[in-house]
C-alpha cells in the first residue's frame, strides 16, 4: 500500500503483467516526481465495471473500485489495466483521474496498437504507457491539461497525440507541479 | 488554479454526470452537475455558465424543455444537446429551439474537446470585445484620427472648430506627428470637402520650381516651359491648399505668398493676367516659426497671416497611451495590404515600443511596424521582428554595467555634433530628427560646444 508522499503503480489487468516493462516505468515515475514508487499486482478489474454491449470497462467505475482500497492519507494510486476504457458519452478514454485526488487509472489497450489498429512495437507501447502514467498522476497532483502540445499534460485524443508529446512536463507545468507538491506537504 | 470556464452538465444518470465532470475537470474547466431539469434551472438562476451539456432524454422535464428555459435564463450560454438516438427530427427540433449543436452518444473525445474549447474561447473573445468596446468609447476621434490622449482631444476640438471656418490654419509639430493627416481631416470636415485637397512640400523643391508649382507658368516663361501649366493655387480652387514645410521657403516666395494671401489673386510665372484664387490655406512646419521671425529668416507679416488658427500636434513620446491603438490601426492596414495574417504584437514587443522615445514620431512607428510586418513569420510580431535602431551594445558588455539609453543617446548626439562642427541643421539631418528636437536635446543634456 502507498504511504503518504508515495506512489503505487497497481497492475489491474486481465492478462499477465509485463514486470520488466513496468519496472522501467516505475523508475521513470519515481525520478520524475522524486517520490518513492512501488509496483503491485491486484486481480481486476471487477466484472461490474464491464459494459457487455460496448465490450469496454467504465473508467469511472474502475476508479471508484480503486478508491475503495485506498485508506485515508495514502499516497497516489495509479491503476494500470489492459482492458479498453470508456465513459458513457465518449467512444473511449485512455484513462481517468481525480484532479487533486488520490487515484487514477490508465489503459494499455489502445497504447499497444498503431493508429490504424495494428500491434505497436513493444518499446513504443511502453513509451506511451510512461507518458500516460505521468499524465494521469499529474492530474492527481492537481495539474490540468496543458495547451503546450509537447508537454506530457497536453490532452491526447489519439495515439498520435500521445506520440507527439514528450515524457516530461513543460516548464510551466513543472513549476506548477512543484508548487502543488509544496502546498500538499505543508497541509 | 482558477478554472478557465464553468460548464453545467445535465443528465439523469449519475455515472454520466460524474465521468463527464471528471473529463472536463482534467481539461481545466469548472463543472457543476444537475440530475434533472428543475435543478438545472435552479443552478442557471444562481450563476452564469460558459456551456451547457444537456441530455435529451430525461424523465420529467426533457432536454428540449430544459433548452428552451435555459435560453430564456441565459441566452448567451450555448447549449449542446447529447442524445443516444440520432433521429433527424430531434436534431432539427433541438437546433430550431436554439441549441448550438448536438452530439450523438457515444462521441469521439476529440469532438467534445474541440466543441467545448471552441465555445469557451468564443465566449472569452466576446467578453474581451465588450471590454474593448468600452475602452474604445473613451477614445477621441477626428475623421480617421484616433487617440486616447487628452492632449490630442484638445487638438481635435480645435481642428473641428477650425474646419467649420474658412480661416488659415497653421499646424505645428515635429516630423512624423501627422500634420498632413490632420490637414486632410480638417479639409474632410470643412464645407470645402467636395473640392480638391492639394498638397505641396515646400522644402522639396528649388525656389523657381516651387514658384512654378504654386502659381503655374505660361509658355516660354523659362527654359523648358514648352506649354502653359496651372499651379496648385488654381488646381486647389474651391478646395484646400496644404503648404507643408512652410518654414523652409525662400524670402522671395514668402513675399509672393503674402501678396496672394492679401489680395487673393496672383499671376502665373511669365503671365500678365491676374487670376482670382479661392483656396483655403493650411500650412504646416516642424520648425519654430517664431524663432525664424526673430532671427529674420521668416517674414513677420506672413507669419501673422498664417498663424490665424495655430494647432500644435504633440510628439508621440508625449502621448504614448496612443501606441497600442496606432499599432492596431497600422497592423489592420498592413494585414489588408500585404494579405498576411498579422494579429497582434507580443507583450514584450509592445513593451519595447512603449519604452522607445520615437524621435520620428508616428511615421517612425509606422515604418517600424511595416518592416516588422514584412519580416514577420507568424501572426504575432515579436521583439525580433522589430528594429528600433538601437545602438548595438559594445561586445562583451555586461548588462549591469551597460549605459542607460539616455547616456547612449547623449554620447551619440555629442559625437554627431562634433562630426558636423556643431552645425545644427546638418547634425539634425544626420540624426534623423528636426532642428527643434535637437535644440531640445542639447538643452536637456546641457551640451556645450567645448565639451
Amino acid at each position: 500500500m502507498a504511504g503518504p508522499g508515495s506512489i503505487l503503480l497497481e497492475w489491474i489487468g486481465k492478462g499477465p503483467v509485463d514486470a520488466e516493462g513496468l519496472e522501467r516505468v516505475r523508475r521513470r515515475v519515481a525520478e520524475t516526481f522524486a517520490l518513492p514508487t512501488q509496483v503491485a499486482t491486484v486481480n481486476g478489474p471487477p466484472g461490474d465495471t464491464l459494459d457487455a454491449r460496448r465490450g469496454q470497462h467504465s473508467s469511472t467505475r474502475i476508479l471508484r473500485w480503486i478508491l475503495t482500497g485506498v485508506p485515508p492519507g495514502a499516497g497516489k494510486i495509479l491503476g494500470i489495466t489492459d482492458v479498453d476504457l470508456f465513459i458513457p458519452v465518449l467512444t473511449y478514454v485512455f484513462g481517468e483521474a481525480q484532479v487533486g485526488g488520490p487515484a487514477a487509472v490508465v489503459s494499455t489497450a489502445r497504447l499497444r496498437r498503431t493508429y490504424d489498429g495494428r500491434p505497436a512495437p513493444p518499446a513504443l507501447a511502453e513509451a506511451r504507457l510512461l507518458k500516460e502514467c505521468l499524465h494521469e498522476l499529474g492530474h492527481t497532483f492537481g495539474l490540468v491539461h496543458c495547451p503546450e502540445g509537447a508537454c506530457v499534460m497536453s490532452r491526447s485524443n489519439s495515439v498520435l497525440d500521445v506520440d507527439g508529446k514528450r515524457a516530461a512536463f513543460c516548464r510551466d507545468c513543472r513549476q506548477r507541479l512543484e508548487e502543488l507538491m509544496e502546498e500538499r506537504n505543508r497541509s | 488554479m482558477k478554472p478557465k470556464a464553468t460548464v453545467l452538465v445535465v443528465d439523469d444518470e449519475e455515472i454520466v454526470r460524474d465521468s463527464l465532470a471528471s473529463w472536463l475537470t482534467e481539461d481545466g474547466y469548472g463543472v457543476d452537475t444537475a440530475p434533472d431539469g428543475p435543478s438545472a434551472l435552479a443552478r442557471l438562476a444562481e450563476r452564469a455558465y460558459a456551456v451547457l451539456l444537456v441530455d435529451l432524454k430525461m424523465p420529467g422535464m426533457d432536454g428540449l424543455e430544459v433548452l428552451g428555459k435555459a435560453r430564456a435564463l441565459q441566452p448567451d450560454a450555448p447549449v449542446i444537446i447529447m442524445t443516444a438516438y440520432a433521429t433527424v427530427d430531434t436534431a432539427v427540433q433541438a437546433m430550431k429551439q436554439g441549441a448550438y449543436d448536438y452530439l450523438v452518444k457515444p462521441f469521439e473525445p476529440e469532438e467534445l474537446s474541440l466543441m467545448v474549447g471552441k465555445l469557451t474561447k468564443a465566449q472569452a473573445l466576446q467578453r474581451e470585445n465588450v471590454l474593448l468596446r468600452k475602452a474604445l468609447k473613451q477614445q477621441f476621434e477626428f475623421k480617421d484620427m484616433v487617440s486616447k490622449s487628452p492632449k490630442m482631444e484638445a487638438v481635435f476640438e480645435l481642428a473641428r472648430t477650425a474646419a467649420k471656418s474658412n480661416s488659415t490654419v497653421l499646424i505645428l509639430g515635429e516630423s512624423g506627428t501627422g500634420k498632413e493627416v490632420l490637414a486632410r481631416a480638417i479639409h474632410g470636415e470643412s464645407p470645402r470637402k467636395d473640392g480638391p485637397f492639394v498638397g505641396v512640400s515646400c522644402a522639396a523643391l528649388t525656389e523657381s520650381l516651387l514658384e512654378s508649382e504654386l502659381f503655374g507658368h505660361e509658355k516660354g516663361a523659362f527654359t523648358g516651359a514648352t506649354g502653359s501649366a496651372r499651379g496648385k493655387f488654381e488646381i486647389a480652387a474651391g478646395g484646400t491648399l496644404f503648404l507643408d514645410e512652410i518654414g523652409d521657403i525662400s524670402a522671395k516666395l514668402q513675399l509672393d505668398l503674402l501678396r496672394v494671401l492679401d489680395a487673393r489673386e496672383f499671376r502665373r510665372v511669365g503671365g500678365t493676367q491676374l487670376i482670382k484664387t479661392d483656396v483655403r490655406i493650411i500650412a504646416a512646419t516642424n520648425r519654430d516659426l517664431k524663432k525664424l521671425v526673430e532671427s529674420g529668416t521668416f517674414r513677420e507679416d506672413l507669419y501673422y497671416r498664417l498663424d490665424v488658427i495655430p494647432v500644435t500636434l504633440p510628439p508621440l513620446r508625449e502621448r504614448k497611451e496612443d501606441i497600442p491603438i496606432l499599432v492596431d490601426y497600422f497592423l489592420a492596414h498592413f494585414r489588408a495590404e500585404m494579405r498576411k495574417p498579422l494579429e497582434a504584437l507580443s507583450r514584450d514587443a509592445m513593451q519595447l515600443l512603449m519604452a522607445h522615445d520615437w524621435p520620428g514620431n508616428v511615421r517612425e512607428l509606422r515604418n517600424v511596424l511595416e518592416r516588422a510586418a514584412v519580416l514577420a513569420r507568424g501572426p504575432i510580431l515579436t521583439p525580433l521582428d522589430l528594429d528600433l535602431n538601437r545602438p548595438a551594445p559594445p561586445a562583451g558588455a555586461a548588462a549591469e554595467g551597460a549605459d542607460s539609453l539616455r547616456e547612449v543617446e547623449r554620447r551619440h548626439i555629442v559625437a554627431t555634433l562634433k562630426q558636423h562642427t556643431w552645425n545644427i541643421t546638418r547634425s539634425a539631418k544626420a540624426l534623423g530628427i528636426d532642428r527643434v528636437t535637437l535644440y531640445n536635446k542639447i538643452k536637456r543634456y546641457q551640451l556645450r560646444e567645448d565639451e
